[in-house]
C-alpha cells in the first residue's frame, strides 16, 4: 500500500521547528558558559551538546525521509560539525557558536521555506555551510594531534544482524530462547523482532512447541566468538546466522544515537496533551456519569420529597459541565515557553549590535494559554522586548554615570490571573520620556502645543499610528512597525496592554490576554427578531440619539455627531437586509464600536444584555460572510451571529453602507439571518 | 532461590558444586549416579539438574532420557558435566534431551555465571 508521506509533512515542520528553537537555547547556554571561562569551553556539559546534536539528527533524519533534500543536506553538514564538538575533537567558541546560531537560522529558513513552497535565499544559506565546512577541516587537523589514548585501543563497536529461528523442539531440552535474549543483551544494546510467521492459528498450536523465530540487531564491542557463545548449546537446534554490518559513522556512541531515535519516534504524533489532562477529562466525565445515573435513579419513582434532591443533582451536572468544559479547554492551552523561548535570541542578539548589556530574566513561562493566542502573541512581544533593548536599556556608560550597574535586566514574568493571562515586560532602563513623546507628538501634529497632558496621557500617546521616538530608523525597532500595531495585534486578541514607567529606573509594559478564544465576552443586541453578539472589547458606550443629530453627505453613508465628533452609522436590519422593528432612530439605540483606532455606531433595536458565548466557527458551518465573524448557540438552541466588529468599521468608511459585492441583490445577504438552521 | 539437584560419582566433585551453589543461597540435592537421582526425583520438582556422564548403575545420558520421559521434567533445564574430550558424549546428550553442558575442569564462578545463565 502506498503511503501518502505528506501526511507527516506538517509534523515534521513542527517538531523541526521546536527542536531548532531549542537547539537555540542550548547554544545560548553554552555561549554563556563560554563567556564565564573566557572563551572558550574547556569541558562543555554532555548534556547540553547531546541535545544540540539529538536536535540536528532528528531534523537530518526526518527531511531525507520527507525528501526535503535542502534541508538535509544543510542538517548534515551542521550535524557532523556537533558531533565533532560531541566528541571532543573540538571545543565551541564564541566564533563557534555564534556559526552554530547563524546554521540554526538557515536550517529554519530552508525548513519555512520547504512548508511554503518559496525559494530560500541560497547564496547566504551556501556562505555559512561554506563556513561550516571551513570549520569541519580545522577539524579534523586537531582531531589527529588531540585523540584520546584510551578510544585508540578499545575496538570499535560493531552493529551486528542475528537471525535466529529454534527448531520447534527447543523447548525439550529445557532449552529457552528468552535466556538466550537476556544474555545478548548482556553483550551491548538490542533491538529485536519476534518473526511469528510459523505460529499456526490458535487450534493447531502446541504450547510445548517453539513456533517463533528472532530478528535480533546488536550494537557491542563484544566478538562474534562472544556472540556464538550465548547460542553454543542450542547450535544444532536452530538456525542461526551472525552477519557484522559496517556502523554509520553516527552511531560511534550507540547511547545517544539510541536516545536520538527513540526521541525522534516520540515526536511522531501531532496532538501533545499531556497525561494528566487527560486523566482529568477522564475522572470528569467519570464524575458526569454519576451525576446522570443519580439523576435518573431520582426520576424513576419521582415525588415532591425528593425535589431538593433533584435541585442538587442539577447542581452537581452544572458543576461537571463546568469542569468537562475546563478540561477540555486545556486541552489546547500550551505553556507561554513557546513563545519565550525565541527572546534569550533576540535578546542576545540585538545587545551586540546595539552594544549594550542586557540580561533577560524569565519567570512562569509554564503558564498556559490557548494555543491561537501563542501563535499571534509571538510578534507583539518580540516588538516589546524590542522596545525595552532599543528605548529602554540605556548604553553602559550611561548606566554607570546613572550610578546603576552596567548589565540591564529584562524582566518576563508571566501569570495567570482570573480568566486572563498576564505578562509583565519590565526592564529597569531610562523609563518613558515624557518630554520627547510629548515633543514629537506635537510635531507630528498628534496633539496641540499647549496641550495639558497627565504623565498617563502621555504614555499612552506611544500608541498612535505613526509615532516613533527613535532618532533614526533602525533594523531594530522604528520601522513602520510602532506600538499601536501591537496594541490592535493584541485587542484583536481580545486583550489589552499598559504601561507604568518611572523616570530613570524603567518602565513596565502589561499585557492582558484571555485564557482561551473559544470564549467570548459579548453583548447581545436584538434587531427585528434576530439577536445578534457585538464583542465585549469593541464597544465604546452605547447612545440614544436625535435623528436631527445625522447627516447624510452626498454618495456616502450616514454620518452622526457625537460630541464633536463625526461617526459613520450602521444600520443592521439595512446591512443584513432583516426586519427591523423600528428604522426610527431616536426609538433604537446606536451602539458606539471601535476598533484599529476607529469608531462607527451600529443602530440596533435593543440591548439584551452581556454574556459568555462559545464561537463556533461560520466558515467551516456554513463559509465566510463578510461582517460577521463567527456563530454561536444561545442557551434556549437558537444561533445568534457574532458581528465582526473590524469588518463592519471598515465597511462603514469605505463610504457604502451595502455589502460589498451585493450590489442590488439581497438574496445572499438575507442568507446571514440565523434561522438557516 | 533454586533447587538443584547434583548427580556425581565422585564425592569431591559432588561437595565443590554443593558449596559453590550453597554460597550463593541454592538448595542443593546430591545424588551418587543416575539410578539414584530417579529414585531421589519421585514426586519432587527441582529447577536444574548437573549430571556427570560417567556414572555408575546408571549413567547421565540414560538419566536425561529418563527425566524427559517424565512430565514434570519435560522442560527442566538439564546440565551434562563433560570434558573438552568428549565431544561425542556432548552430541548424544543433546539428542537425549540435555539442555546444554559444562566442560571440565571448571572453577566455582564458572559454575555460577553457568547457572545464573540458565536460571536467569
Amino acid at each position: 500500500m502506498a503511503i501518502d508521506m505528506r501526511q507527516f509533512h506538517q509534523t515534521f515542520f513542527e517538531e523541526s521547528l521546536e527542536a531548532l528553537a531549542s537547539m537555540e537555547t542550548e547554544l545560548l547556554h553554552l555561549e554563556k558558559a563560554a563567556d564565564d571561562n573566557g572563551h572558550a569551553v574547556l569541558a562543555p556539559d554532555p548534556e547540553i551538546l547531546n541535545t544540540i546534536f539529538r536536535a540536528a539528527h532528528s531534523i537530518k533524519g526526518g527531511s531525507s525521509t520527507f525528501g526535503f533534500a535542502e534541508v538535509a543536506s544543510f542538517a548534515h553538514v551542521l550535524e557532523s560539525r556537533l558531533d565533532a564538538l560531541r566528541e571532543g575533537r573540538a571545543l565551541p567558541n564564541r566564533r563557534v557558536v555564534g556559526l552554530l546560531l547563524l546554521s540554526v537560522d538557515c536550517l529554519r529558513t530552508l525548513i519555512i521555506a520547504a512548508r511554503t513552497g518559496k525559494e530560500a535565499d541560497a547564496n547566504a544559506i551556501d556562505a555559512v555551510r561554506s563556513q561550516l565546512e571551513k570549520l569541519e577541516n580545522e577539524n579534523t587537523a586537531v582531531a589527529e594531534g588531540t585523540k584520546s589514548p584510551a578510544q585508540n585501543h578499545r575496538p570499535d563497536a560493531t552493529h551486528w544482524h542475528i537471525v535466529f529461528k529454534p527448531h520447534s523442539r527447543l523447548f525439550h531440552t529445557g532449552n529457552d530462547p528468552l535466556r538466550i535474549m537476556r544474555e545478548l543483551n548482556e553483550l551491548g544494546e538490542m533491538k529485536t523482532v519476534v518473526d511469528v510467521s510459523a505460529l499456526p492459528h490458535w487450534e493447531g498450536t502446541d504450547p510445548e512447541e517453539c513456533y517463533f523465530g528472532w530478528n535480533v540487531e546488536l550494537t557491542t564491542r563484544a566478538t562474534r566468538e562472544t556472540i556464538a557463545e550465548v547460542f553454543c548449546w542450542v547450535a544444532d537446534e536452530c538456525r542461526l546466522e551472525i552477519n557484522s554490518q559496517p556502523m554509520p559513522k553516527l552511531a560511534m556512541t550507540s547511547r545517544g544515537i539510541a536516545e536520538a531515535v527513540a526521541s525522534m519516534d516520540s515526536h511522531m504524533d501531532t496532538l501533545r496533551v499531556s497525561v494528566p489532562k487527560v486523566d482529568l477529562l477522564i475522572n470528569t466525565v467519570g464524575e458526569l456519569v454519576i451525576t446522570q445515573t443519580m439523576l435518573s435513579q431520582i426520576t424513576n419513582n419521582f415525588s415532591f420529597e425528593n425535589l431538593s434532591q433533584l435541585f442538587a443533582g442539577i447542581a452537581q451536572l452544572e458543576r461537571n459541565t463546568r469542569e468537562l468544559q475546563e478540561s477540555v479547554m486545556r486541552i489546547r492551552m500550551l505553556p507561554l515557553s513557546f513563545a519565550f523561548n525565541r527572546l534569550p535570541r533576540l535578546v542576545h542578539d540585538m545587545s551586540q549590535k546595539l552594544e549594550k548589556k542586557v540580561e533577560l530574566v524569565i519567570h512562569g513561562e509554564q503558564t498556559e494559554i490557548d494555543k491561537t493566542v501563542i501563535d499571534r502573541l509571538i510578534d507583539p512581544l518580540l516588538h516589546l522586548v524590542r522596545n525595552c533593548l532599543d528605548h529602554g536599556i540605556e548604553p553602559p556608560m550611561e548606566r554607570l554615570a546613572a550610578g546603576k550597574p552596567e548589565v540591564g535586566v529584562i524582566h518576563l514574568k508571566a501569570y495567570q490571573k482570573g480568566g486572563n493571562v498576564v505578562i509583565e515586560i519590565r526592564d529597569d532602563g531610562r523609563g518613558l520620556q515624557h518630554d520627547r513623546i510629548f515633543a514629537k507628538a506635537v510635531e507630528r501634529g498628534l496633539i496641540a502645543s499647549d496641550a495639558r497632558l497627565s504623565p498617563e496621557e502621555i504614555a499612552e500617546m506611544i500608541f498612535l499610528p505613526g509615532f516613533s521616538t527613535a532618532k533614526t530608523v533602525s533594523d531594530i525597532s522604528g520601522r513602520g512597525v510602532g506600538m499601536d500595531v501591537v496594541r490592535n495585534n493584541i485587542r484583536s486578541l481580545g486583550g489589552g496592554v499598559e504601561i507604568a514607567s518611572e523616570k530613570g529606573r524603567g518602565a513596565c509594559f502589561t499585557v492582558r490576554l484571555p485564557l482561551t478564544l473559544a470564549i467570548l465576552d459579548g453583548l447581545s443586541v436584538q434587531v427585528g427578531d434576530q439577536t445578534y453578539i457585538l464583542p465585549l472589547v469593541s464597544i465604546v458606550e452605547s447612545v440614544r440619539i436625535r435623528p436631527e443629530q445625522v447627516s447624510r453627505p452626498a454618495g456616502g453613508c450616514e454620518l452622526f455627531a457625537l460630541r464633536k465628533e463625526y461617526l459613520p452609522l450602521l444600520r443592521l436590519y439595512d446591512l443584513f437586509h432583516i426586519e427591523s422593528r423600528s428604522t426610527d432612530l431616536s426609538q433604537g439605540l446606536l451602539v458606539i464600536v471601535e476598533a484599529d483606532g476607529k469608531k462607527a455606531g451600529l443602530y440596533v433595536d435593543d440591548l439584551l444584555g452581556q454574556q459568555q458565548v462559545v464561537i463556533k466557527s461560520l466558515a467551516t458551518h456554513y463559509r465566510k460572510v463578510e461582517g460577521i465573524s463567527a456563530a454561536t448557540i444561545l442557551g434556549d438552541g437558537s444561533v445568534a451571529m457574532i458581528l465582526d466588529v473590524t469588518g463592519l468599521i471598515r465597511l462603514a468608511h469605505s463610504g457604502t453602507s451595502h455589502m460589498p459585492g451585493n450590489g442590488g441583490n439581497a438574496s445572499s445577504a438575507t442568507t446571514i439571518a440565523p434561522n438557516m438552521n | 532461590m533454586a533447587t538443584i539437584l547434583t548427580v556425581d560419582d565422585t564425592a569431591s566433585m559432588r561437595q565443590m558444586i554443593s558449596f559453590t551453589l550453597n554460597s550463593v543461597g541454592h538448595d542443593v540435592i546430591q545424588a551418587s549416579d543416575g539410578k539414584e537421582a530417579l529414585a531421589l526425583l519421585q514426586g519432587k520438582k527441582v529447577d536444574l539438574v548437573i549430571a556427570d556422564v560417567n556414572m555408575p548403575n546408571m549413567d547421565g545420558i540414560t538419566l536425561v532420557k529418563s527425566l524427559r520421559a517424565l512430565a514434570d521434567f519435560k522442560f527442566t533445564p538439564i546440565l551434562m558435566l563433560t570434558t573438552e574430550s568428549q565431544e561425542s558424549k556432548r552430541q548424544q546428550g543433546k539428542v537425549a534431551g540435555a539442555t546444554g553442558w559444562i566442560v571440565k575442569p571448571f572453577n566455582p564462578e564458572q559454575l555460577l555465571t553457568i547457572v545464573k545463565k540458565v536460571l536467569g
